[in-house]
Protein backbone atom coordinates (compact mmCIF):
# COMPACT_ATOMS: atom_id res chain seq x y z
CA UNK A 1 0.00 0.00 0.00
CA UNK A 2 1.27 3.71 -1.26
CA UNK A 3 1.75 6.16 1.52
CA UNK A 4 -1.23 8.58 -0.03
CA UNK A 5 -3.50 5.63 -0.73
CA UNK A 6 -5.83 5.53 2.35
CA UNK A 7 -7.63 2.16 1.90
CA UNK A 8 -6.47 -1.12 0.05
CA UNK A 9 -9.57 -0.56 -1.82
CA UNK A 10 -7.72 2.14 -4.49
CA UNK A 11 -4.77 -0.31 -4.74
CA UNK A 12 -6.33 -1.82 -8.25
CA UNK A 13 -4.10 -5.25 -8.99
CA UNK A 14 -5.48 -6.37 -11.89
CA UNK A 15 -8.04 -4.36 -14.60
CA UNK A 16 -9.43 -6.48 -17.27
CA UNK A 17 -12.23 -4.25 -19.26
CA UNK A 18 -14.59 -2.59 -16.31
CA UNK A 19 -13.63 -5.64 -13.78
CA UNK A 20 -10.97 -4.09 -11.24
CA UNK A 21 -9.36 -6.65 -9.13
CA UNK A 22 -8.52 -4.50 -5.85
CA UNK A 23 -6.13 -5.49 -2.98
CA UNK A 24 -9.46 -5.77 -0.84
CA UNK A 25 -10.85 -8.45 -2.27
CA UNK A 26 -7.54 -10.12 -3.46
CA UNK A 27 -6.19 -10.50 0.25
CA UNK A 28 -9.56 -11.23 1.31
CA UNK A 29 -9.83 -14.27 -0.89
CA UNK A 30 -6.78 -15.35 -0.03
CA UNK A 31 -7.44 -15.45 3.42
CA UNK A 32 -10.19 -17.23 3.33
CA UNK A 33 -8.49 -20.11 0.81
CA UNK A 34 -5.72 -20.55 4.20
CA UNK A 35 -8.20 -20.61 6.44
CA UNK A 36 -10.73 -22.98 4.90
CA UNK A 37 -7.50 -25.24 3.19
CA UNK A 38 -5.58 -24.99 6.55
CA UNK A 39 -9.12 -26.53 8.74
CA UNK A 40 -9.69 -28.71 5.86
CA UNK A 41 -5.71 -30.16 5.87
CA UNK A 42 -5.89 -30.35 9.91
CA UNK A 43 -9.30 -31.82 10.29
CA UNK A 44 -8.47 -34.71 7.69
CA UNK A 45 -7.46 -37.24 9.90
CA UNK A 46 -8.48 -36.53 13.58
CA UNK A 47 -8.15 -38.53 16.16
CA UNK A 48 -10.05 -39.22 19.63
CA UNK A 49 -7.40 -41.14 21.12
CA UNK A 50 -4.85 -39.56 23.64
CA UNK A 51 -2.56 -39.22 20.17
CA UNK A 52 -3.71 -36.31 18.56
CA UNK A 53 -1.44 -34.37 15.82
CA UNK A 54 0.18 -30.69 16.93
CA UNK A 55 -2.54 -29.29 14.61
CA UNK A 56 -5.07 -30.83 16.08
CA UNK A 57 -4.27 -29.66 19.34
CA UNK A 58 -3.73 -26.36 18.30
CA UNK A 59 -7.25 -26.09 16.96
CA UNK A 60 -8.82 -27.51 19.98
CA UNK A 61 -7.22 -25.31 21.95
CA UNK A 62 -8.71 -22.61 19.95
CA UNK A 63 -11.95 -23.80 20.30
CA UNK A 64 -11.84 -24.53 23.35
CA UNK A 65 -10.56 -21.42 24.47
CA UNK A 66 -13.24 -19.22 22.41
CA UNK A 67 -16.41 -21.19 24.10
CA UNK A 68 -14.47 -20.45 27.56
CA UNK A 69 -14.76 -16.82 26.65
CA UNK A 70 -18.04 -16.48 25.04
CA UNK A 71 -19.72 -18.24 28.03
CA UNK A 72 -17.87 -16.20 30.58
CA UNK A 73 -18.93 -13.18 28.65
CA UNK A 74 -22.32 -14.01 27.91
CA UNK A 75 -22.82 -16.16 30.97
CA UNK A 76 -24.93 -18.54 28.97
CA UNK A 77 -23.97 -21.57 26.83
CA UNK A 78 -21.05 -20.81 24.44
CA UNK A 79 -23.24 -23.34 21.41
CA UNK A 80 -24.74 -21.36 19.24
CA UNK A 81 -22.80 -18.41 19.28
CA UNK A 82 -19.52 -20.22 18.50
CA UNK A 83 -19.96 -20.40 14.95
CA UNK A 84 -20.45 -17.03 14.52
CA UNK A 85 -18.11 -15.06 16.81
CA UNK A 86 -15.32 -18.13 16.07
CA UNK A 87 -15.62 -17.54 12.90
CA UNK A 88 -15.71 -13.05 13.18
CA UNK A 89 -12.60 -13.28 15.50
CA UNK A 90 -10.87 -15.73 13.59
CA UNK A 91 -11.20 -14.16 10.17
CA UNK A 92 -9.97 -10.81 11.87
CA UNK A 93 -7.21 -12.03 13.60
CA UNK A 94 -5.59 -13.85 10.45
CA UNK A 95 -6.11 -10.88 8.25
CA UNK A 96 -4.11 -9.13 10.98
CA UNK A 97 -1.55 -11.12 11.64
CA UNK A 98 -0.57 -11.96 8.06
CA UNK A 99 0.60 -8.27 8.32
CA UNK A 100 4.54 -9.59 8.92
CA UNK A 101 3.92 -11.15 5.70
CA UNK A 102 5.90 -9.09 2.91
CA UNK A 103 3.43 -7.23 0.34
CA UNK A 104 0.27 -8.21 2.36
CA UNK A 105 -1.98 -5.75 2.67
CA UNK A 106 -4.88 -6.35 5.65
CA UNK A 107 -8.50 -6.33 4.06
CA UNK A 108 -9.54 -5.03 7.55
CA UNK A 109 -7.88 -1.91 6.65
CA UNK A 110 -10.54 -0.98 4.16
CA UNK A 111 -13.87 0.41 5.05
CA UNK A 112 -15.46 -2.41 2.89
CA UNK A 113 -14.74 -5.12 5.34
CA UNK A 114 -14.84 -3.61 8.61
CA UNK A 115 -18.45 -2.32 7.65
CA UNK A 116 -19.50 -5.83 5.77
CA UNK A 117 -18.71 -7.61 9.46
CA UNK A 118 -20.17 -4.63 11.39
CA UNK A 119 -23.47 -5.26 9.31
CA UNK A 120 -23.30 -9.42 10.05
CA UNK A 121 -23.38 -8.26 13.97
CA UNK A 122 -26.11 -5.75 12.80
CA UNK A 123 -28.10 -8.66 11.52
CA UNK A 124 -27.23 -11.09 14.02
CA UNK A 125 -28.70 -9.79 16.84
CA UNK A 126 -31.79 -9.68 15.66
CA UNK A 127 -31.36 -12.65 13.97
CA UNK A 128 -30.13 -14.39 17.73
CA UNK A 129 -32.80 -12.15 19.40
CA UNK A 130 -35.74 -13.80 18.08
CA UNK A 131 -34.35 -17.41 18.00
CA UNK A 132 -34.14 -16.68 21.37
CA UNK A 133 -37.55 -15.23 22.46
CA UNK A 134 -39.73 -14.80 19.27
CA UNK A 135 -40.51 -11.87 17.54
CA UNK A 136 -42.85 -9.96 20.10
CA UNK A 137 -40.22 -10.37 23.23
CA UNK A 138 -37.37 -8.90 20.87
CA UNK A 139 -39.12 -5.81 19.96
CA UNK A 140 -40.44 -5.51 23.09
CA UNK A 141 -36.51 -4.56 24.49
CA UNK A 142 -36.52 -2.04 22.55
CA UNK A 143 -39.48 -0.19 24.44
CA UNK A 144 -38.12 -0.83 27.95
CA UNK A 145 -38.33 0.83 30.34
CA UNK A 146 -40.79 3.19 28.27
CA UNK A 147 -41.97 3.97 24.91
CA UNK A 148 -39.34 7.21 24.74
CA UNK A 149 -37.02 5.18 24.49
CA UNK A 150 -37.32 3.56 21.54
CA UNK A 151 -35.91 6.02 18.91
CA UNK A 152 -32.95 6.17 21.20
CA UNK A 153 -32.68 2.30 21.25
CA UNK A 154 -32.98 2.73 17.56
CA UNK A 155 -29.94 4.97 17.38
CA UNK A 156 -28.01 3.47 19.33
CA UNK A 157 -28.76 0.36 17.20
CA UNK A 158 -26.88 2.00 14.21
CA UNK A 159 -24.18 4.24 15.90
CA UNK A 160 -22.80 1.13 17.42
CA UNK A 161 -22.61 -0.46 14.17
CA UNK A 162 -20.68 2.14 12.81
CA UNK A 163 -18.26 2.30 15.48
CA UNK A 164 -17.74 -1.17 15.29
CA UNK A 165 -16.73 -0.64 11.82
CA UNK A 166 -15.02 2.45 12.25
CA UNK A 167 -13.29 1.37 15.01
CA UNK A 168 -11.75 -1.70 13.68
CA UNK A 169 -10.91 0.01 10.24
CA UNK A 170 -9.09 3.13 12.12
CA UNK A 171 -6.65 0.53 14.16
CA UNK A 172 -5.66 -1.43 11.27
CA UNK A 173 -5.19 1.25 8.80
CA UNK A 174 -3.44 3.55 11.27
CA UNK A 175 -1.16 0.42 11.48
CA UNK A 176 -0.17 0.01 8.12
CA UNK A 177 -0.32 4.35 7.31
CA UNK A 178 2.28 4.06 10.31
CA UNK A 179 4.59 1.72 8.95
CA UNK A 180 4.35 3.52 5.45
CA UNK A 181 5.24 6.86 6.68
CA UNK A 182 8.22 5.56 9.14
CA UNK A 183 9.33 3.90 5.94
CA UNK A 184 9.67 6.82 4.33
CA UNK A 185 11.63 9.03 6.84
CA UNK A 186 13.50 5.95 8.99
CA UNK A 187 13.53 3.04 7.08
CA UNK A 188 16.51 1.13 9.07
CA UNK A 189 14.56 -0.50 12.23
CA UNK A 190 12.20 1.53 13.36
CA UNK A 191 8.91 0.11 11.24
CA UNK A 192 9.86 -2.99 12.81
CA UNK A 193 9.16 -1.73 16.01
CA UNK A 194 5.96 -0.56 14.38
CA UNK A 195 4.92 -3.63 12.99
CA UNK A 196 4.94 -5.35 16.15
CA UNK A 197 3.17 -3.32 17.77
CA UNK A 198 0.88 -3.42 14.79
CA UNK A 199 0.56 -6.77 15.40
CA UNK A 200 -0.43 -6.38 19.05
CA UNK A 201 -3.03 -4.25 18.41
CA UNK A 202 -4.42 -6.04 15.44
CA UNK A 203 -4.79 -9.08 17.67
CA UNK A 204 -6.37 -7.41 20.70
CA UNK A 205 -9.05 -5.55 18.09
CA UNK A 206 -9.73 -9.31 16.13
CA UNK A 207 -10.74 -10.60 20.36
CA UNK A 208 -12.73 -6.78 20.78
CA UNK A 209 -14.54 -6.81 18.12
CA UNK A 210 -15.33 -10.42 18.51
CA UNK A 211 -16.31 -9.83 22.61
CA UNK A 212 -18.49 -6.70 21.68
CA UNK A 213 -19.88 -8.72 18.88
CA UNK A 214 -20.50 -10.96 22.30
CA UNK A 215 -22.15 -8.55 24.34
CA UNK A 216 -24.50 -7.19 21.63
CA UNK A 217 -25.97 -10.38 20.82
CA UNK A 218 -26.12 -11.81 24.38
CA UNK A 219 -28.14 -7.77 25.55
CA UNK A 220 -30.59 -9.32 23.15
CA UNK A 221 -31.39 -12.47 24.93
CA UNK A 222 -33.80 -13.16 27.49
CA UNK A 223 -31.12 -14.68 29.79
CA UNK A 224 -29.35 -11.59 29.92
CA UNK A 225 -28.21 -10.82 33.14
CA UNK A 226 -28.57 -14.36 34.87
CA UNK A 227 -25.85 -16.52 36.77
CA UNK A 228 -23.35 -18.05 34.72
CA UNK A 229 -24.16 -21.75 33.70
CA UNK A 230 -22.50 -23.74 36.79
CA UNK A 231 -20.09 -26.15 36.35
CA UNK A 232 -21.98 -28.89 35.60
CA UNK A 233 -23.58 -27.54 32.96
CA UNK A 234 -20.74 -26.91 31.42
CA UNK A 235 -19.29 -30.60 31.86
CA UNK A 236 -22.15 -32.05 30.23
CA UNK A 237 -21.04 -30.28 27.27
CA UNK A 238 -18.16 -31.70 27.29
CA UNK A 239 -16.37 -27.84 27.54
CA UNK A 240 -13.05 -27.54 29.21
CA UNK A 241 -13.45 -25.38 32.30
CA UNK A 242 -10.58 -23.29 32.89
CA UNK A 243 -9.86 -20.23 35.15
CA UNK A 244 -8.56 -17.49 33.98
CA UNK B 1 -1.63 32.94 -2.58
CA UNK B 2 -3.86 30.91 -4.56
CA UNK B 3 -7.15 29.14 -3.97
CA UNK B 4 -4.68 25.68 -4.13
CA UNK B 5 -2.10 26.26 -1.44
CA UNK B 6 -4.89 27.36 0.86
CA UNK B 7 -6.41 24.38 0.95
CA UNK B 8 -3.27 22.39 0.79
CA UNK B 9 -2.40 24.43 4.25
CA UNK B 10 -5.83 24.72 5.80
CA UNK B 11 -5.70 20.80 4.86
CA UNK B 12 -2.32 20.31 6.89
CA UNK B 13 -3.16 22.88 9.61
CA UNK B 14 -6.47 21.14 10.42
CA UNK B 15 -5.24 17.65 10.00
CA UNK B 16 -2.60 18.12 12.54
CA UNK B 17 -4.78 19.74 15.02
CA UNK B 18 -7.81 17.70 14.71
CA UNK B 19 -5.22 14.55 16.11
CA UNK B 20 -3.53 16.71 18.72
CA UNK B 21 -7.07 18.06 20.18
CA UNK B 22 -8.65 14.79 19.49
CA UNK B 23 -5.94 12.33 21.68
CA UNK B 24 -6.04 14.91 24.68
CA UNK B 25 -9.35 13.60 25.91
CA UNK B 26 -9.09 9.69 25.27
CA UNK B 27 -5.57 9.70 26.75
CA UNK B 28 -6.78 11.38 30.16
CA UNK B 29 -9.56 8.49 30.22
CA UNK B 30 -7.44 5.46 29.48
CA UNK B 31 -4.99 6.25 31.93
CA UNK B 32 -7.72 6.67 34.57
CA UNK B 33 -9.22 3.77 33.37
CA UNK B 34 -5.94 2.10 33.58
CA UNK B 35 -5.50 3.31 37.26
CA UNK B 36 -8.39 2.03 38.42
CA UNK B 37 -7.88 -1.40 36.86
CA UNK B 38 -4.55 -1.44 38.39
CA UNK B 39 -6.28 -0.71 42.05
CA UNK B 40 -8.71 -3.07 41.63
CA UNK B 41 -6.31 -5.67 40.55
CA UNK B 42 -4.25 -4.74 43.72
CA UNK B 43 -7.39 -5.26 45.72
CA UNK B 44 -8.36 -8.45 44.39
CA UNK B 45 -5.56 -10.26 42.22
CA UNK B 46 -8.00 -12.98 41.93
CA UNK B 47 -10.56 -11.49 39.81
CA UNK B 48 -8.10 -10.06 37.43
CA UNK B 49 -8.89 -11.76 34.56
CA UNK B 50 -12.26 -10.14 34.68
CA UNK B 51 -11.15 -6.45 35.13
CA UNK B 52 -8.52 -7.35 32.42
CA UNK B 53 -11.15 -8.57 29.79
CA UNK B 54 -13.55 -5.63 30.86
CA UNK B 55 -10.14 -3.00 30.58
CA UNK B 56 -9.50 -4.25 27.51
CA UNK B 57 -13.03 -3.38 26.03
CA UNK B 58 -13.18 -0.81 27.94
CA UNK B 59 -10.13 0.92 26.68
CA UNK B 60 -11.08 0.57 23.25
CA UNK B 61 -14.39 1.90 23.46
CA UNK B 62 -12.06 5.43 24.88
CA UNK B 63 -9.82 4.88 22.12
CA UNK B 64 -12.50 4.92 19.47
CA UNK B 65 -12.81 8.53 19.83
CA UNK B 66 -9.16 9.07 19.20
CA UNK B 67 -9.71 6.37 15.99
CA UNK B 68 -12.50 8.69 14.91
CA UNK B 69 -10.23 12.21 14.84
CA UNK B 70 -7.24 10.24 13.54
CA UNK B 71 -9.42 9.01 10.32
CA UNK B 72 -11.26 12.24 9.52
CA UNK B 73 -7.00 13.56 9.55
CA UNK B 74 -6.13 11.25 7.48
CA UNK B 75 -9.22 12.12 5.22
CA UNK B 76 -8.34 15.54 5.17
CA UNK B 77 -4.99 14.92 4.91
CA UNK B 78 -4.74 11.89 1.93
CA UNK B 79 -8.50 12.11 0.31
CA UNK B 80 -9.50 15.82 0.72
CA UNK B 81 -13.02 15.69 -0.31
CA UNK B 82 -12.64 19.82 -2.20
CA UNK B 83 -9.43 18.89 -3.63
CA UNK B 84 -9.95 17.70 -6.97
CA UNK B 85 -12.45 20.46 -7.18
CA UNK B 86 -9.67 23.08 -6.39
CA UNK B 87 -7.54 21.43 -9.16
CA UNK B 88 -10.13 21.53 -11.83
CA UNK B 89 -10.99 24.94 -11.24
CA UNK B 90 -7.39 26.28 -11.02
CA UNK B 91 -6.29 24.18 -13.84
CA UNK B 92 -9.63 26.04 -15.81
Amino acid sequence: MDMTDISPDEVVVWKWGFVHLNATILWTWAVMAVMAVGSWWITRRLSSGPEISRWQNLLEVIVGYTRDQIRQISRQAAGPYLPFIGTLFLFIAVCNALAVVPGYVPPTASLSTTAALAICVFVAVPVYGVMDQGVGGFLKDYVEPSVVMLPFNLIGEFSRTLAMAVRLFGNVMSGTKIAAILLAIAPLFFPILMQALGLMTGLIQAYIFAVLATVYIASGQEAAGQAEPSDQEAASTGEPRSES
Amino acid sequence: MDIQSLVAVTSIFIGGLTIAIGSIGPALGEGRALAEALRSIAQQPDESGTIVRTLFVGLAMIESTAIYCFVVSMIVIFANPFWNQVVEQATR
